[in-house]
């Protein structure tokens, strides 16, 4: 296979609060297509690199760069329109709405029509409420949950709510897909239904990049994989290459003297 | 009709303030939806009140152009004063615009041109019913039809998880200043709607407790949906006059009917939620 095009690229990355290191020197690239994986212990400033790329956090140092453009201080809605979507760690959907206008909410920018358009409700305002409507339950149908479109979405089991998530995420028509372990707090059958999703969603085109801790559902899904430990990467490659790196072993289970 | 024409003479003016009131709750209304507690809005139809009555009694403007510079000028000074307020969020937020509040009523209260504490005398009586009716019904259906489309759901999706929000693509702090000027015009035209039907107009009225009672209206309501507003201004417009015959019980039991809704109905009286859930109720003890 020849090389995959790089989609987002992330060079000498540091952040720090005050005094506190959280992240120093990071760099890694997420190729096109796949699922990319980042992992770490817990604490390990994972969800800082997240909160980076989208534009919630300022880096301290470094580039970050999508599709070859900086993102460095972008707001957050920018990043988004340019096709970078993600979904959280502690769920976070508009629970006092229907699934339906949640994923609505994500098409935001797609929804191309004026104050005059909404005012008099415009044929234009109208075929494009109604293109947005039908997207929607396509989305929704893609996770299973357009039977439940009209549910409010405070009412979803934690699955749904987090299939619902991504659902919502895929309506802002992103490249990459960035989620933040999203199997935290699932049963092992929710796990392998959310396994399932994740990869049908590679299947349909969109880049993937997740966080996760639980190394045994990670090495089965990623193509290719980095390694944060005390804010730096300890290793990066295949999950072989990652299982059999020596640091990686002892970032997780310790070193053997001190087991010993 | 004769009886039509007695109750006209003797509560037209409760009328009157009945439909102004519901647009002030409308206003506040907007800014809520959009997850903002702004106590701007008596200040803000202030602003309207006076720029429309120096209009008509300096420079004898027509009425409808009255009524329009009455809701651009304080829609002008929310714009100005948006960007740096609406950083704050929360009880900051509704401190910061009830300071803005009292700078308004202390400018007032000191500028020659508004006649001080005396404030204005005089303003001829404009606005006639219909005015009012007409102004209430297009606001109504403008903030329906809003509701509805990209823009009312930003607003939801603003006041329920801001991070999400911006993460979804939407600009916040766009549409936060577009509740906020948009709030502001609605306010300002209420303003001007009611200087020209009272005849007199004075700092006081314009000030923190007609703030808070703007608030109130709203909440009394409740915020879930357009009918809510409208329900508590009208509640809270009528109350007193149905309370005459308690004298000066009168403000007591105004009180406490707004303690105990507080308290035992918080999504306010009209929440369509919690009919539902009666609803529902009655329909499986029937099963």
């Amino acid at each position: 296979m020849n090389t995959p095009q790089t989609l987002l690229s992330i060079r000498n990355v540091g952040k720090h609060f005050g005094g506190l290191h959280v992240l120093q020197d990071v760099s890694f690239e997420v190729p096109a297509g796949g699922i990319y994986g980042l992992i770490g212990p817990n604490g390990a400033g994972k969800t800082t690199v997240f909160n980076l790329v989208t534009g919630l956090l300022a880096p301290s140092s470094g580039t970050i760069e999508f599709q070859g453009e900086s993102l460095v201080g972008l707001p957050p809605h920018q990043i988004t329109h340019r096709g970078i979507a993600r979904t959280f760690q502690n769920i976070r959907i508009f629970k006092e709405m229907s699934l339906l206008e949640n994923v609505m909410i994500g098409m935001h920018e797609h929804l191309k029509y004026g104050a005059g358009g909404i005012f008099f409700n415009s044929s234009a305002c109208r075929a494009a409420e109604k293109r947005a409507r039908e997207r929607a339950f396509e989305l929704l149908s893609w996770l299973g949950l357009e039977h439940k479109a009209a549910m409010l979405a405070d009412n979803l089991s934690y699955g749904d709510q987090r299939k619902l998530e991504f659902a919502r995420a895929l309506a802002t028509e992103p490249k990459l897909l960035l989620l933040d372990e999203p199997v935290a707090g699932m049963n092992p059958s929710e796990k392998t239904l959310l396994m399932e999703e994740i990869i049908n969603i590679r299947n349909r085109g969109y880049g993937v990049f997740m966080i996760e801790h639980d190394m045994r559902f990670v090495m089965g899904l990623c193509d290719r994989i980095a390694v944060l430990n005390f804010g730096r990467i300890i290793a990066e490659g295949s999950p072989d290459e990652v299982r059999n790196n020596q640091e990686v072993i002892e970032a997780y289970l310790g070193r053997e003297e001190e087991a010993a | 009709m004769e009886w039509f024409n007695d109750f006209w003479s003797t509560y037209s003016t409760l009328v009157f303030s009945v439909g102004v009131h519901a647009l002030l709750a409308l206003s506040i209304w907007l800014t809520l939806s959009c997850g903002l507690l702004s106590l701007a809005n008596a200040a803000f139809m202030g602003i309207g009140a006076y720029v429309s009555a120096l209009l008509t009694l300096q420079l004898g403007w027509s009425f409808p152009l009255v009524l329009l510079t009455g809701g651009i000028a304080p829609a002008v000074v929310a714009l100005l004063i948006g960007a740096p307020v609406l950083r704050l969020s929360g009880v900051y937020l509704a401190m910061a615009t009830l300071a803005f509040g009292e700078v308004v009523r202390i400018t007032v209260l000191n500028l020659e041109i508004t006649g001080g504490p005396e404030g204005l005398n005089g303003i001829p009586l404009e606005t006639e019913g219909w005015h009012i009716a007409a102004l209430l019904a297009l606001t109504i259906y403008g903030l329906a039809r809003l509701r509805r489309s990209k823009v009312g759901r930003a607003f939801e999706a603003i006041k329920e998880d801001e991070v999400a929000a911006r993460l979804m693509g939407i600009n916040v702090d766009r549409y936060k200043l577009l509740a906020f000027t948009l709030g502001s015009f609605i306010a300002g035209v209420a303003g001007a709607l009611n200087a020209h039907f009272t005849f007199f107009i004075s700092p006081r009225e314009y000030g923190f407790e007609a703030a808070v009672d703007i608030l109130t209206m709203a909440v009394l309501g409740g915020i879930s949906s357009l009918i809510g507003p409208l329900l508590g201004s009208s509640i809270i417009t009528l109350l007193p006059e149905l309370l005459r015959s308690l004298h000066d019980y009168r403000s007591f039991v105004n009180g406490a009917v707004l303690v105990l809704v507080v308290l035992f109905l918080p999504k306010g009286l009209w929440d369509p939620r919690r009919f539902r859930k009666w609803f529902g109720k009655a329909k499986g003890a029937e099963a």
